[in-house]
């Protein structure tokens, strides 16, 4: 299933955040999108999933969505937005629990999900009981259990610390190179981007408009090898490059809000 | 500048000096036997006082006779009977109370209509005293129990439904959103998303409510009442038996503190996930 976003536009109350996006994503290909503050990344994505209404445009979906999947569109959030109440396993059941499921297969998936993202141990522990990184691995495989046809990730490392934050990334790279969705991952971390996309959209600083859309040449599953790391290095610096000098003049620029 | 010796630290002669500590306190920390040496340290005093005959017995009796007041209440079997009585008022009131001012008040955090139309009512009667209503309710339900408990029913409604819909507002939207976004259906955000996030909220306003209900209920009784605490506190004033007063006042604040010791362990149960 391909993903077709035409001259999506938004506003919020008169303030132009995003203007005339288009962009056309292919099946299982790993789209990140970066920008300086306030370029409307994150209402994109919002927007791609249905979680907001776009002021004009729209975004279409080319072929049919993988057939055993719930939840086409699933978001995996920047504060993990899990129920401190419901233990891990709970938190992940909870994407199933309105979908009409054999007992056996429903056990199965939650299985498999927290076997991919390593909660295998943890499946009772509850949120609070674990660290900012393992609370992601539930909001990730709360994601994988409905089986995405496209997973959005909006800024989803953002709140962890840089260690764990690198630790997730192999662990991304890992259930990538395994689960095969489309995936909009939307960040602010030029490393990110450079490291789990095929392609990063760059955009320009607020009204959001495409400014430049960099390829990464190196297969997903060959971005841990040592001959990956030149060619992400490059793609890191070309991005800052292009997102410098906005970057600043965004953080200059006096709140709206 | 010499090289500083770190041999000499803390040394006089070398003219360095320790850092001297700064930091510490503004954190209350566990004393554990401070509340009872407080406690035995008024109790004493009182009752030294009333030995020493500084109190006259009339009108301010000591801990001991207060503590045989009690003992009679307990043999002649009317503490269970005036207990009773005002245990099962404040049961049955707080019971409607609650169970009317969750419906209404989670509707009110649930529905933009339900809010919009509930807020100026709310609002409006909220504030009156509820006791001034009871002459109200006797003459419609009679002096009996009905008019008692729609007293303590109607004044723990209205804190109930503002509990409830404040408690419904504080769930995290990003919550809600997260459920919108697996594609839950409403009534499953409201009765796995909002109201369990909204618990803590209610469980807050269940404590106050208790605490107007045992208002509500020795007011209750004082306005027309056989049996009950209010009742006896009364009637022992009207006789001059003080011990008799101080002891119903007593059992009043053994009974807040025993409501107040289940809300506790409720609260540990049903929130345990924090």
């Amino acid at each position: 299933m391909d993903l077709r976003l035409d001259g999506i536009t938004h506003r919020y109350d008169g303030l132009l955040v995003l203007d005339g996006i288009d962009l056309l994503i292919r099946d299982g290909e790993t789209v990140a999108i970066i920008g300086p503050s306030g370029c409307g990344k994150s209402t994109l994505l919002g927007i791609v999933g249905g979680l907001l209404r776009p002021s004009a445009g729209t975004v279409r979906t080319i072929g049919k969505p993988r057939a055993d999947s719930l939840n086409p569109f699933t978001y995996v959030f920047q504060d993990f937005a899990l129920l401190p109440w419901r233990s891990v396993a709970a938190n992940v059941a909870l994407a199933l629990e309105h979908h009409p499921l054999p007992r056996a297969e429903r056990q199965a998936r939650i299985k498999a999900a927290l076997g991919l993202t390593g909660l295998g141990d943890f499946a009772d522990a509850l949120p609070r009981q674990l660290s900012g990184g393992m609370r992601q691995r539930v909001g990730l495989a709360r994601a994988l259990v409905v089986r995405p046809a496209v997973l959005l990730l909006d800024e989803p490392l953002s709140a962890l610390d840089a260690q764990t934050r690198e630790l997730l990334m192999e662990d991304l790279l890992a259930i990538w190179a395994r689960e095969r969705s489309t995936r909009l991952y939307v960040t602010h971390n030029l490393d990110e981007a450079a490291r789990l996309a095929d392609r990063v959209v760059v955009l320009s600083r607020r009204p959001g408009r495409i400014r430049e859309i960099v390829s990464i040449d190196v297969p997903v599953a060959e971005r841990l090898s040592a001959s990956a790391l030149p060619v992400i290095a490059a793609v890191r610096d070309r991005l800052w490059a292009l997102i410098r000098d906005e970057a600043r003049v965004a953080e200059r620029e006096v709140q709206h809000a | 500048m010499p090289e500083p010796d770190v041999r000499g630290a803390g040394g006089v002669a070398d003219g360095s000096a320790t850092i001297a500590f700064r930091g510490g306190g503004f954190q209350p920390q566990p004393r554990r036997l401070v509340p009872f040496i407080v406690f035995v340290l008024v109790i004493g005093l009182w009752q030294a006082a009333s030995w020493r005959g500084w109190l006259p017995d009339l009108f301010m009796p000591s801990p001991w006779q207060i503590v045989g007041a009690f003992g009679d209440m307990l043999h002649s079997g009317t503490l269970t009977r005036h207990v009773g009585a005002s245990l099962s008022r404040i049961a049955l009131g707080w019971l409607f109370g609650t169970t009317a001012g969750l419906a209404v008040g989670l509707a009110m955090g649930i529905f933009s209509v339900a809010r919009a139309g509930g807020l100026p009512v709310v609002s409006a009667l909220f504030p009156i005293p509820k006791i001034a209503l009871l002459p109200l309710f006797i003459l419609w339900f009679g002096i009996g129990e009905p008019s008692k408990v729609a007293t303590i029913g109607f004044g723990v409604f209205f804190p109930t439904v503002i509990a409830a819909y404040t408690a419904c507002d504080s769930v995290p939207r990003n919550l809600i959103r997260m459920g919108q976004s697996f594609g839950l259906p409403a009534h499953a955000i409201v009765w796995k998303i909002v109201v369990p996030g909204a618990m803590p909220g209610i469980l807050a306003g269940f404590r106050i409510t208790a605490s107007i209900a045992l208002i509500l209920v020795v007011a209750a009784e004082m306005i027309g009442a056989e049996y009950g605490i209010g009742a006896f506190i009364l009637s022992a004033g009207n006789l001059m038996q003080t011990d008799q007063l101080l002891a119903g006042v007593t059992l009043l604040s053994l009974l807040g503190l025993a409501v107040s010791t289940v809300l506790g362990a409720v609260e540990r149960i049903v929130l345990r996930w924090r």
